[in-house]
């Protein structure tokens, strides 16, 4: 039995960006804000203190910042007829836990997605035929539009002091930055990060054979920066601990460096920590969230009645929460009915590695989001008529740091011991770098989520169950684009390229990308979404479910950027909309 | 904790809050060390350096988890997959087997992190790794089947054998090519393979990697946190020497 404590107006699952930047927006509109974080509460000065934060076997082996397995996890398998069996290590993907959740062990990566991607379906349709669209792709538009998304992916770089260089801005154009990007209200909050070797040698090939390199959007702060919040952040230091690590300088943005110090003095906020979610209760007929009950380390049960309750977790929780409170209808891959898990997507990502004999890159400078990228083969960007696919990628050098555990390039067929592997690894350490081509992820009816029949986390509770392959678009894609990425890396002269692009069957093994997205996703229509525009449950209108989980398939792109921008959308929505006049926003 | 602790003023981190309700007197006190259910509100409590500590190795404590035998056949495995050159010492002196003794009799050594709940079963490849064997077991088990192994096949245990002979059965093990009973032979030399590099590769703090030798080795400047002065210096080599987390021996006070 769970004890019921006092109401409170609005109670936020999760404090990682999403949660941490909407109860902001609602205590500064005077409402009584819960956040409830199933982790621990993270501070900078503490958990990621500079004496101690370069360490790779504790952050990037052991995985310290990371939710771990024991604690819940998700079952994974390519396709329905197999049997799913659960993650018990962390492999493709990287979930976070405690305040400021993945966003603290992120790369700091921000693009905007492209106006178009707001209306992918609707875009491809026009542009290439009504028919054009295979039917293994279960593409949709968002319901929403650049327009709208633009003034929340300012306010998002302006909190998080986002580095960059605006290639398009309403005023006109600019040179040095993104040439495909949407026109920007204003320029990036602050100026782009100096180069290494390695970024500065692709961006002159790349410019030489016409395309447009620009400084890859990041946040981590190229100068001291204090945002709207009255937050102040120190300028990054290229320390090369940055991907998998929480930083130690203040200049990587996540909820702990930019919103929570803030946040937390507020008359109006709580925050709960080392509490897990168990359940959004809902009154008798489902159509209004009544709050949700939680569990504490103790073992305790507490029912915390809210107004508004609004679901901020990582994606999986997100889905793993509405599927075990019966949000929605589950969805069933066979009848293609129900949106509850439906339209899981992740990232393509593919590389090219380049291996010289007479440079020294320095590869230990760095960070997760340094780097110079071009945009020619993203998205749509690039005519698809007659390539049999759709999608495209990133392609970009972000060298991310070299801790040896972990970065040691040497060409295949290296041995992987003795004096022979020992030789290789020297020789490749400092000479070696790579072009990554982080691209599209399109949904399809057999890509989903939903609840495992067998595996349970320690609670008892039914882990989340991933049902995920690429799909022939995806695959002919990665070939497409990686050959791209690889004439540039040819044109760049090393002794040797091996070029990776993906391949099927998605393997839970290596790390790829923890850009897990879709299960819950936005749209127009209440047959085919889970949330409106507004990130307002479909028929729950007291209920919000914010984060990845909304995107209807992934572009090319990281997606955090786009998380907070939907963060600051939902918000904007309940303050100026939802508090006014409580019900549905849109019928 | 303590009664006094759970009505810390305000301000500060305080037990759970929980406006009032007598629920309050229901929470008891949790195992020492378990994560405890917080409330904050304010500034929260300032605790310098309160959870930095990883306490360096003690190189000279003796094993903690191995046997005197098991420590012998690992130091002749790693001597072997990261043996002695002209580019750096062996995987032995440096330290990994004291390295993988103290991981396998920490957290790491019985996968407390992991989920381990079956049922355990045989999966794709891309499922994973699916065994129900921690660390310590496999370890454990591994060891003395090796050992098995080499008794019967070359008549000696496999820290007696001749340098190329053990080269050859850590081959036949990455290649799957000696049954070593309960436990499969590629499971084993991988996590051995992936300990050995763990400890050659990390900071000195946790038993390997003695006085940085792979990282004088490769270039790696290691536990470094700013290179704004370096980052446009561009194809040139900067020369820096490599700190740990513990600093540098020339930074101790002499004499």
């Amino acid at each position: 039995m769970a004890t019921k404590l006092p109401p409170t107006d609005a109670v936020v699952v999760g404090l990682g960006w999403a949660g941490a930047i909407i109860a902001n927006q609602l205590v500064d509109a005077g409402l009584k804000v819960v956040g409830v974080e199933r982790g621990p509460w993270r501070d900078t000065a503490k958990d990621f203190n500079i004496a101690s934060v370069t360490d790779e076997l504790r952050y990037a082996q052991r995985q310290e910042l990371m939710l771990r397995t024991a604690q819940n996890t998700i079952t994974m398998r390519n396709t329905p007829s197999q049997t799913a069996l659960p993650m018990r290590q962390w492999g493709s993907f990287h979930p976070g836990n405690g305040t400021g959740g993945a966003g603290n062990h992120w790369a700091g990566i921000t693009f905007r997605f492209q106006p178009e991607e707001f209306r992918l379906r609707s875009h491809l349709e026009e542009r290439y035929g009504a028919d054009s669209i295979p039917d293994e792709l279960s593409l949709q538009d968002w319901g929403t539009d650049w327009d709208e998304m633009e003034p929340f992916y300012d306010a998002f770089e302006k909190v998080a002091g986002t580095s960059g260089r605006a290639g398009q801005l309403t005023s006109g154009q600019q040179d040095g930055g993104n040439p495909f990007e949407g026109a920007r209200s204003s320029d990036y909050p602050t100026p782009p990060l100096r180069q290494t070797y390695a970024p500065t040698l692709f961006a002159d090939t790349a410019r030489e054979m016409g395309y447009t390199p620009f400084p890859v959007p990041s946040s981590l702060v190229s100068e001291t920066y204090t945002n709207p919040l009255g937050v102040t952040m120190g300028p990054c230091t290229f320390c090369g601990f940055c991907t998998n690590y929480g930083c130690a300088n203040y200049s990587k943005a996540s909820a702990i460096t930019t919103v929570l110090p803030a946040l937390i003095r507020k008359e109006n906020f709580e925050a709960r920590t080392h509490c897990e979610v168990l359940e959004v209760t809902t009154d008798s007929g489902g159509r209004r969230a009544t709050g949700i009950v939680y569990v504490d380390s103790a073992g305790r049960r507490w029912e915390q009645p809210a107004e508004i309750v609004i679901v901020a977790a990582f994606t999986f929780e997100n889905v793993r929460l509405m599927l075990t409170s019966n949000i929605g209808e589950a969805y069933d891959p066979a009848t293609r009915r129900g949106t509850t898990g439906r339209n899981y997507a992740y990232q393509t990502a593919n590389n090219v590695q380049l291996f010289f004999d007479d440079k020294n890159f320095n590869p230990f400078i760095g960070g997760g989001a340094v780097g110079m990228g071009i945009d020619d083969f993203n998205n749509d960007n690039f005519d698809h008529a007659g390539l049999g696919f759709f999608g495209g990628g990133s392609t970009r050098v972000t060298p991310i740091g070299a801790a040896p555990i972990n970065a040691r390039p040497t060409p295949p067929g290296t041995p992987r011991w003795g004096s022979n592997w020992k030789r290789a690894t020297v020789d490749n350490y400092a000479s070696t770098m790579s072009i990554g081509c982080e691209a599209s992820n399109y949904s399809s009816p057999n890509n989903y989520l939903s609840l495992d029949p067998t595996y349970r986390d320690r609670l008892g509770r039914p882990l989340l169950r991933i049902t995920f392959d690429f799909t022939e678009n995806d695959l002919r894609m990665a070939q497409y684009v990686t050959e791209k990425t690889a004439e540039i890396a040819r044109r760049m002269n090393p002794r040797q390229i091996v070029a990776n692009p993906r391949t099927g069957p998605w393997d839970g093994r290596p790390y790829q990308s923890s850009h897990v997205v879709g299960g819950f996703v936005m749209g127009a229509d209440p047959g085919t979404s889970s949330v409106n525009k507004y990130l307002q449950v479909w028929g729950v209108p007291n209920l919000f479910v914010v984060g990845a989980s909304a995107f209807p398939q992934n572009p090319g792109y990281n997606p955090t950027g786009t998380v907070g921008a939907l963060a600051f959308k939902a918000a904007d929505a309940i303050v100026n909309r939802y508090l006014r006049n409580p019900g549905e926003m849109i019928a | 904790m303590s009664n006094k602790q759970d009505a810390a003023p305000s301000g500060g981190l305080t037990r759970r809050e929980l406006l009032g309700s007598s629920a309050a007197l229901l929470i008891g006190a949790s195992a020492p060390g378990a994560a405890q259910a917080l409330t904050f509100r304010d500034t929260p409590e300032w605790k310098p350096l309160a959870n930095v500590a990883v306490e360096p190795v003690d190189e000279n404590a003796g094993w903690q988890f191995f046997t005197e035998e098991e420590a012998a056949t690992v130091e002749a495995i790693v001597e072997r997959l990261i043996p002695a050159d002209a580019l750096s010492m062996s995987g032995k002196e440096a330290g990994c087997t004291v390295f993988i003794d103290r991981q396998l009799a920490g957290a790491y050594g019985d996968s407390e992190r992991l989920y381990m709940h079956g049922p355990f079963q045989e999966g794709t490849p891309e499922q994973g790794d699916q065994s129900p064997l921690t660390p310590q077991q496999r370890y454990r088990i591994g060891l003395s089947a090796l050992d098995d192994h080499c008794r019967n096949e070359h008549g000696a245990a496999f820290a007696e054998l001749a340098d190329e002979q053990r080269d050859q059965v850590l081959t036949q093990l990455e290649e799957n090519e000696i049954a070593l009973g309960d436990i499969d032979s590629q499971v084993f030399f991988e996590i051995v393979l992936q300990n050995t590099m763990e400890g050659f590769f990390a900071d000195p703090l946790y038993g390997g990697n003695r006085d940085m030798v792979s990282w004088k080795m490769l270039g790696f400047p290691g536990a470094r946190y700013d290179y704004r002065d370096y980052v446009e210096r561009h194809n040139e080599d900067l020369g820096l020497e490599p700190v740990s987390i513990g600093g540098r021996p020339d930074w101790q006070a002499q004499g």
